[in-house]
């Protein structure tokens, strides 16, 4: 490929081809299944059956990503895509400690939770200072008030709520 | 006048106040943390906004969308790195005004063109709405189709080198949006038989996954960026003054913006590209473009502030979003039963009217919060990157969890964010995907109903506006054709420039073969041959 047709990629280089092969092999796959992922509804016209957008979106995945895939600039795979594709992969742990947040709000409460997730994570990327720890707490204890206090954003009580006495039981449901 | 004074009264609310206080403001600072921009400040935001009355929750977006730009000039001004996407341009004669020691000039100057094209749009279409409003209900589900389906050509002829994969995403985004127990025949489409899948995939836990939760991977996979901020004295009043000596700028600036706002997938850049050019083409000085000029400040910050006020034309008039934000907004619409599109301009014109309004009082609220908190707001800049990633990441789960309770639609949003993330690294383009995603739902139900009465193609568009639509369309497809083949044809040139042949091997040996196989050949070949053997090949 020319040097000319190479500076007017756009963006990053590496990792194009990973991404445009994924892409073009899952639009294929997809396609693949409409007969029995969708279905053809008799006496009904052509542009009202239930079949007609999903042929509409994933033709056009498969022919704009597969033209995708035949202009770009560099057609094979180097150290460089892997490189790339193993950042990918690395971002992977901020999805789990996502997921782990995720699972824990609903078992031991959104304030708790909030409280101590935001902190260590700070400390996971790597801060250090006590100072921006301590914020991060702070911070966590706003949010929740702002969201769930204040806005009354619909955020399940825990149920480790459950264990708590009386009317503090129900003031932590609706509040924290 | 009765419907200014119905709209005000509208506005005349103590949440509503409260909305637009609490848009203004933390649209600014949103706007002026590099990293986080509106779009991922309304993604989060968007499940808080239902529980509120349609007005309140669309101010409080509004205000973030309005007044983001705003902030977003403070970081491209002062260290040179735009807070948000469509402030990348103010850069270029900010960042050089700081360098020779004009940073309040430069601030001031932004953010007095801000106002200017923020006020000017609104007023436009506050004239304009009546003619709109006449204009609207001509629109029937044949029209609103072909309207949808030039916005998603426009979005995806937008991206120029992207292209095709613009195509693709926008696909794939159509695709999503048909997941689900299918409404009309009630026939399941790629739900696999999986439960979770037969609602659908809702288009709030795609927005989060790919705006906000995406950012907050790619902040924290990132490095924290150093900065050093010049700290500013004196005042910031003079920007207005200096805004008066180029009426022209921008005058012209506000007007592309209003024009590119209205246009669905145009947007804020295409009316910059277009404002800057025609100022430096204008200007008594083109030369000092990119080096700190005063009139390419304007014509940026103008044209940028001009397009949200605009950009909401398509979105109550027709009910389509001309890009990501005003498509998440339509999504609070939804939620509280209020349809836009036609209707709404006939029958609650005071409602289009407030939200105009609650523009208008934002734009002034912006500008005297900027210019007596500018100093202090300067060190929102200085927030680390990943630390921000980490808040993202918590904020993200109040808007994907707050909205069923549903863990599945945390882990779907978790892997669109990780889809996010590839896209952000290889600098593809996200839109597509959700305006794919809203148009395409648009498309499906007014295509099916368009379709009821029509016999023959061509009565698709026997109707003035439908027939409008139907050029416009070829006209965009004819226009971006020629531009792919232009752009084909220099790089043919740029290849043929370097060398003297064609670049094609099999060509060269193609030719190299005639050449010897001609009579000429032939003779140069005997000639050269003379310290070689003789040819034994019969004449």
């Amino acid at each position: 490929m020319d040097n000319e047709e190479l500076s007017r990629h756009i963006g990053r280089r590496s990792g194009q081809i990973l991404f445009a092969l994924a892409f073009v092999a899952l639009s294929a796959l997809l396609l693949s299944q409409i007969g029995a992922e969708t279905k053809w509804v008799k006496r009904t016209k052509f542009f009202a059956q239930p079949r007609f957008w999903p042929a509409v979106g994933l033709g056009g995945m498969v022919l704009f990503g597969g033209l995708h895939l035949w202009r770009l600039p560099r057609r094979k795979i180097d150290r460089l895509d892997w490189r790339e594709g193993m950042i990918w992969l690395q971002v992977l742990e901020y999805a789990l400690w996502f997921m782990a947040y995720v699972w824990l709000v609903p078992l031991v409460g959104y304030l708790p939770v909030t409280v101590v997730f935001l902190p260590l994570m700070v400390w996971r990327m790597g801060y250090r200072d006590k100072r921006l720890l301590w914020v991060s707490a702070g911070l966590g204890v706003c949010i929740v008030l702002l969201f769930k206090t204040f806005l009354n954003v619909k955020i399940p009580g825990a149920v480790l709520y459950e264990y708590l006495p009386g009317a503090m039981r129900s003031f932590f449901i609706l509040n924290f | 006048m009765d419907l200014l004074l119905s709209g005000l009264e509208i506005l005349a609310r103590w949440d509503v106040v409260i909305a637009l206080l609490v848009g203004s403001v933390g649209g600014v600072l949103i706007g002026a943390i590099p990293g986080v921009g509106p779009a991922v400040a309304i993604a989060i935001l968007l499940p808080a906004t239902f529980s509120m009355d349609p007005i309140v929750g669309l101010t409080v977006l509004l205000g973030i969308y309005g007044s983001s730009m705003y902030g977003g000039a403070i970081p491209a001004i002062l260290i040179n790195t735009p807070g948000t996407a469509v402030n990348a341009l103010t850069t270029y004669d900010g960042f050089p005004m700081t360098s020779r020691g004009e940073a309040r000039r430069a601030l001031s100057l932004a953010y007095s063109a801000s106002f200017f094209g923020g006020v000017f749009s609104v007023i436009c279409l506050m004239l304009f709405s009546p003619v709109l409003a006449k204009v609207a209900p001509m629109f029937g589900s044949r029209e609103i189709f072909l309207a949808a389906l030039l916005g998603i050509i426009l979005v995806i002829t937008a991206h120029r080198g992207q292209t095709l994969i613009a195509a693709a995403l926008a696909s794939f985004g159509i695709w999503l949006n048909t997941i689900g127990l299918e409404p009309v025949k009630y026939t399941k489409r790629y739900t696999f038989d999986q439960a979770f899948l037969s609602s659908g995939v809702n288009l709030i836990v795609v927005v989060l996954g790919l705006f906000a939760l995406s950012q907050a991977f790619y902040l924290l996979q990132g490095e924290d960026e150093k900065t050093r901020i010049t700290k500013l004295k004196g005042g910031l009043f003079q920007g207005l003054r200096e805004l008066a000596r180029h009426p022209r700028v921008a005058g012209v600036s506000a007007s592309f913006g209003v024009l590119m706002g209205m246009i669905p997938g145009v947007g804020e850049f295409t009316a910059q590209f277009m404002s800057y050019t025609y100022a430096q083409k204008t200007s008594k000085q083109p030369d000092s473009f990119g080096h700190g000029s005063s009139e390419g400040l304007i014509a940026a910050e103008t044209a940028n502030n001009a397009v949200p006020a605009a950009a909401m034309v398509p979105l109550l008039a027709l009910g389509i979003p001309g890009e990501a934000l005003t498509a998440m907004m339509l999504s609070v619409f939804y939620v509280h039963n209020v349809v836009p599109g036609p209707q709404l301009f006939q029958n609650d014109m005071p409602f289009v009217v407030a939200l105009y309004l609650a523009l208008l009082i934002l734009n002034v609220m912006v500008l005297v919060f900027l210019l007596f908190s500018t100093n202090q707001l300067i060190k929102v800049v200085k927030i680390p990157n990943r630390f921000l990633g980490v808040v993202i990441l918590v904020l993200s789960f109040v808007g994907v969890y707050s909205l069923r309770n549903s863990v599945t639609d945390c882990v779907l949003a978790a892997v669109f964010g990780v889809l996010g993330f590839v896209l952000k690294r290889l600098s593809l383009p996200v839109v597509p995907i959700i305006l794919g995603m809203v148009l395409g739902g648009i498309m499906e139900v007014k295509l099916r109903s368009g379709m009821a009465r029509v016999k023959t193609p061509l009565d698709f568009i026997d109707r003035p506006i439908a027939a409008i639509l139907f050029v416009m369309i070829l006209i965009v497809l004819g226009l971006h054709i020629r531009r792919v083949w232009l752009d084909h044809k220099h790089l043919k040139e740029a290849k043929w420039s370097n060398k003297h042949s064609s670049t094609r091997f099999g060509a060269h040996l193609s030719r190299r073969k005639s050449f010897l196989l001609a009579e000429r050949g032939k003779k140069r070949r005997a000639e050269r041959s003379m310290f070689t053997r003789p040819s034994t090949d019969k004449d």
